[in-house]
């Protein structure tokens, strides 16, 4: 995983409610068996106007010109920003895929769906829950300054506005030493092996029908 | 003290270590696998040289891929047919017990787990599927997990986790005839939002959900997260009992007395205290049926299409007028004059033998409007499949002029070829309407299994209390 440790970037608003783990990342697209990939097809159905399927050249595809990250001026956009319950619905670890390798490597929500929430700081991805006033603030910032950029600080959890105003965010510890070192929990719950082996041994004692094998 | 909720007695029993900050290790039970949500997690594992850390843990099945007619002649979309090919070859590679595409006990994950008796009271059940929380209606701490989790469960049998606060929704009351499991959850996320349950696990309760069977009860947990909730669970009771004595794999249990006595203790203490009440009397409530594009857009069947003039935050009013767009319905529009021109019964919300059973009864000599397109019906096992067909239920289908087709999540998510071309209004007893869920411009209203096939009958939505209740 990349380490995220503070980032300046340009910032693209998505503002409706709900944005659904669907409209990130189109069904069709999770046939793939890699993670990487799914740039090209971050929120398909909004930002195309034809139908998008897996293995298909993009680049000859017509974009919606409403679709606000086909705009110029959110080109290279590294920042999102979100309305409440962002991220609902699927669990599908495809859209955090999706964007990050569009080049996404912060959200902006007042509330985010807990799975997804999760996915991200799995990827390198940082979630900022910001309160919603403040976030409908950065939304008309965006929308009437052209080029709006953000600077996110993880080691302070601060966000620098261009006029040098800052807001404070709240980071889980566990997560944020997790993003800061890009490390794998994989190996840090390995480091627990003893204390997982100790507690089967006691659970298959207590209650062996947990461990009863599938037949086949 | 206090007694401790379902939660905290689920929590506490699975947990390895806890830091100062909350960050905790908890171990999982079962691990539920579907083709969709695995191939990174397998192939992460094989390049840091790891194996699974116990297999006996795990049940795979191809589900959300596979076609649901002509099945012996294999998939024939390449794309989805590499998917399942690389489930069947990392099960076969790890020695996974899978239940493949061709095995009579396929179906869709959330189905079979507890059909086979795969999902126990007391366990942790986790999945690469948000669904997952379906199986809490045994008393399980069950969620959904991102793919990275997948590859963490794999490797390690736990999660690190941080405990959610207990949100106990009551439904009291008695429902009407007619009135079904998925009218209960239809309402409680109206009522409390898609994000009424974020951060917290939802305990049901009351009157509605003790008279309740498991297939109702699996219905109401498995759209938890549709309330945001990543685990909705229900305490177990001698329904719970009864259900799990019929399973296959129950009959392997060492020590059954054993085992249902410690069943009978994942309740809530009688002095546990929630962070969170929410309650509802069920009574008066009608069928529901969705009208936007989330669901919480939900209304009664005997209400009208909103009017979002009328909503004061302009944020919600923005999101309405966005769903009405796209479902294409004007606001004061009656529901019973909404006209879907397709109707899907199954996937993991109602595609048990009860569901069916009730779209049957609605069904049975009666004939598909002239206006719909297709009705499909898609169990959600084999072994529904079979009960259904003993039971002569795809007899009443295809005379009525549905479709009778193979096991698989199938229009739901539309990842097979079963879907929604734009601009198709669908009745569906799935989980989500969201903008595109069935297939790209489709629209979807979601409604229960007997309001499906009473829709697919009479063209337009109906209050199926009308005929119920005679």
């Amino acid at each position: 995983m990349e380490k995220f440790i503070s980032l300046t970037g340009i910032v693209a608003p998505m503002d409706r409610p709900n944005v659904d783990t669907d409209a990130i990342i189109p069904k069709q697209f999770l046939k793939s068996i890699s993670r990487s990939g799914f740039g090209p097809n971050l929120f398909d159905e909004w930002r195309y106007l034809d139908h998008g399927e897996p293995g298909m050249d993009h680049s000859g595809r017509t974009l919606n010109p409403e679709f606000v990250l086909n705009q110029e001026r959110y080109q290279g956009a590294s920042i999102l920003l979100g309305r409440e319950n962002f991220g609902c619905g699927s669990s599908r670890e495809h859209a955090v895929w999706a964007l990050l390798d569009y080049g996404f490597r912060v959200v902006i929500a007042p509330s985010f769906a807990d799975i997804f929430f999760n996915n991200c700081f799995k990827n390198g991805v940082l979630p900022i829950v910001l309160d919603s006033s403040t976030v409908s603030r950065l939304f008309t910032a965006v929308e009437t300054t052209p080029g709006y950029r953000l600077t996110v600080d993880l080691l302070a959890q601060r966000i620098t506005m261009p006029d040098k105003d800052s807001i404070a965010f709240e980071v889980d510890r566990f997560r944020k030493d997790c993003l800061m070192r890009g490390l794998d929990d994989i190996g840090l719950t390995l480091q627990h092996t003893a204390a997982i082996r100790a507690y089967e041994e006691r659970r298959r004692a207590e209650a062996p029908w947990l461990f009863t094998n599938l037949p086949e | 003290m206090s007694g401790m909720t379902l939660y905290d007695k689920l929590w506490e029993s699975h947990l390895i270590r806890e830091d100062e900050a909350g960050t905790a290790l908890l171990y999982i039970d079962r691990h539920l696998v579907h083709e969709v949500t695995s191939p990174q997690a397998f192939e992460g594992l094989r390049l840091a040289g790891r194996k699974p850390w116990r297999t006996s843990s795990i049940l795979a099945v191809p589900d959300h891929n596979v076609p649901t007619t002509n099945r012996s002649a294999g998939i024939k979309d390449p794309v989805s047919r590499t998917q399942v090919d690389t489930l069947d070859r990392n099960c076969a590679d790890f020695g996974i017990t899978e239940f493949s595409m061709l095995d009579p006990r396929q179906g869709i994950v959330h189905v079979i787990g507890p059909e086979q008796g795969a999902t126990l009271p007391g366990m942790t059940v986790v999945c690469g599927d948000s669904h997952t929380s379906t199986h809490g209606a045994f008393g399980a701490l069950a969620f959904g997990i991102g793919t990275s989790e997948v590859e963490h469960v794999l490797a390690t049998q736990c999660l690190i986790q941080k405990k959610s606060g207990n949100l106990q929704i009551r439904v009291d009351g008695k429902l009407a005839p007619g009135v079904a499991a998925k009218d209960v959850v239809l309402a409680i996320i109206g009522k409390i939002g898609t994000a009424g349950g974020t951060g917290y696990a939802i305990e049901f309760s009351g009157a509605v959900l003790e008279a309740l069977s498991m297939e109702g009860r699996m219905t109401v947990c498995n759209m938890a997260i549709e309330a945001g909730a990543r685990a909705g669970m229900i305490a177990v009771d001698d329904t719970t009992i009864d259900y799990l004595s019929r399973r296959p794999y129950t009959q392997q249990v060492d020590l059954w007395d054993r085992a249902v006595n410690a069943w009978r203790g994942f309740v809530s203490d009688a002095d546990a205290t929630f962070d969170k009440h929410v309650s509802l009397d069920a009574s008066a409530l009608a069928p529901q049926v969705t009208w936007g594009t989330s669901p919480e857009m939900v209304t009664s069947v005997d209400g009208y299409v909103p009017d979002p003039d009328q909503e004061p935050d302009p944020v919600k009013r923005d999101g309405m007028c966005k769903a009405l767009d796209y479902m294409d319905l004007q606001p004061g529009t009656p529901i019973t004059e909404i006209r879907p021109d397709h109707v899907f019964i199954g996937s993991c919300t109602n595609a048990r033998i009860e569901d069916l059973r009730a779209a049957a009864a609605v069904s049975r000599g009666q004939t598909v409007a002239a206006g719909i397109k297709q009705a499909l019906v898609v169990p959600g096992s084999g072994l529904v499949k079979q009960q259904a067909e003993a039971e002569g239920l795809d007899r009443v289908f295809r005379d009525a002029g549905f479709e009778w087709r193979e096991p698989g999540c199938s229009m739901c998510l539309a990842m097979n070829a079963d879907r929604l071309a734009p601009g198709d209004r669908c009745a569906s007893t799935s989980n989500r309407n969201f903008e595109g869920r069935q297939g790209q411009g489709g629209r979807t209203h979601l409604v229960s299994p007997a309001m499906a096939a009473a829709a697919a009958i009479s063209g337009h939505f109906v209050d199926v209390r009308d005929t119920a209740g005679r």
